[in-house]
């Protein structure tokens, strides 16, 4: 029997390593995968290169695996913000690299990988900084910039609902990078409110179908 | 001669949005425009984190944090709204899929040149969101902004002096002064606020204007 659903936040992040790469969904604090962060930090990997559209904000979430000296680097779009004073000060200190990507390219970058897209051509960031040293086309008169995909080792999002085969349903704009950065890890681990079993979400409704999903785990009281 | 206050140049440029329109609306002063649309217009706001038909602001202890726009600010959804994720909405915007995209912006140049992410400055965060896929990607990009910078130099320039956020894209600017349109041949006013004229208007700008 398939069964993909873990006992624990603890037992969902065991086995992430010092230097691996991870997504971690979310817009702000919609859809962040909260308390996979505090697994995370509790379970103390380091040198990690972090995807998300932001830097963290305020002090849970990204912010917190930020503050515990977690992160080397981020890949995001969007760092400063008022309250994104933890990356702030770690990158003030030169403590914290960071590749600032087009919130579009973003997207697409992490959906190519999950597609198996080798790199794709966007006109997104022509002539502007974020696109110095890379790769240019002119295609049917109109210019583009080179761009790779995101692979990762684990994304770790936030969904609603989920099933032991991995199915799983959003809620509202906490969708965001949930879907995509799950095709995009080689290890998705889905943190959802509600475990339900196989058949209660309608295969209409299904966002994420389980093939993307490796673990499922529910932050919710039990049913 | 009394300049416009940020929402009456809300209203000027809910003034040029049809019926019908797919419409995003940048982050700060171009969210104001919302509140602006005439009732009964149907316009279908779209929102980068993943959203389209966005109601009106939630009434106080109604919020919902799962339920935000690009500002990360809480918002409602229209009925027949929905809501998609972040690869499918860059779809919509760098697809050529939204009519209007309307942003802020530190510099604007003759040729349509926008400056709005970056000051460039040695100290500075940089930070981009989806500025540049929106400057790239809507069919119509429309900048709203001050005339000119608090020291009193014209925000329309003959060549962006910060970091460009897309090239050759921009086609119409509100300011608190004027509306002008950037086509091939040079910028054209389209009209003024009460009290100024052309002249005054070209001495306060800089680069070279011409009445439509």
């Amino acid at each position: 029997m398939i069964n993909k659903i873990v006992p624990s936040l603890e037992a969902a992040v065991a086995d992430i390593r010092d230097g691996s790469t991870i997504l971690i969904g979310g817009f702000g604090t919609a859809g962040m995968p909260s308390e996979l962060m505090d697994a995370l930090i509790a379970q103390g990997a380091k040198g990690l290169t972090v995807v998300n559209n932001n830097a963290g904000n305020a002090d849970a979430g990204l912010a917190a695996l930020i503050a515990a000296k977690q992160v080397r680097k981020i890949i995001c779009s969007f760092p400063r913000q008022s309250d994104s004073w933890h990356f702030d000060k770690a990158y003030r200190a030169g403590e914290l690299e960071l590749e600032l990507v087009p919130q579009g390219t973003l997207a697409e970058r992490i959906r190519a990988a999950g597609a198996g897209i080798g790199a794709f051509f966007t006109p997104t960031a022509y002539g502007t900084l974020l696109a110095e040293g890379k790769e240019t086309r002119r295609i049917n008169d109109r210019d583009y910039v080179l761009e790779h995909p995101i692979h990762a080792d684990y994304a770790l999002i936030k969904a609603d609902r989920g099933d032991r085969w991995g199915n799983l349903t959003y809620r509202m704009t906490a969708r965001n990078f949930g879907p995509i950065m799950a095709s995009a890890a080689k290890c998705t681990i889905a943190q959802v409110r509600e475990t339900v079993e196989l058949g209660q979400i309608d295969p209409e409704a299904v966002v994420t179908p389980g093939i993307f999903v490796k673990r499922v785990v529910r932050t919710g009281a039990a049913a | 001669m009394k300049k416009m206050d940020r929402n009456q140049m809300a209203a000027r440029v809910a003034r040029d949005i049809p019926e019908g329109a797919y419409v995003n609306l940048g982050i700060g002063l171009p969210t104001l425009v919302a509140n602006h649309i005439p009732p009964g217009r149907e316009v279908l706001l779209h929102s980068e984190n993943g959203v389209l038909g966005i109601g009106p602001k939630p009434a106080p202890g109604k919020e919902d944090a799962d339920l935000i726009n690009a500002g990360k600010e809480p918002v409602t959804l229209l009925p027949g709204g929905s809501y998609f994720h972040h690869a499918d909405s860059f779809a919509m915007i760098r697809g050529q899929h939204l009519d209007f995209c309307v942003l802020g912006a530190f510099q604007v140049s003759v040729s349509g040149d926008i400056a709005n992410w970056h000051t460039g400055a040695p100290d500075a965060i940089p930070a981009v969101g989806g500025a540049m896929d929106l400057a790239m990607g809507a069919r119509n990009v429309l900048v709203m902004m001050e005339h000119l910078t608090k020291s009193g130099e014209s925000k329309l320039v003959e060549r962006c002096t910060y970091p460009l956020t897309g090239a050759r894209c921009v086609s119409r600017v509100y300011t608190d002064l004027a509306v002008i349109d950037i086509r091939p041949d040079g910028l054209h006013v389209v009209d003024m606020v009460e009290g100024l004229d052309l002249a005054e208007l070209q001495r306060l700008t800089g680069v070279p204007l011409k009445r439509q």
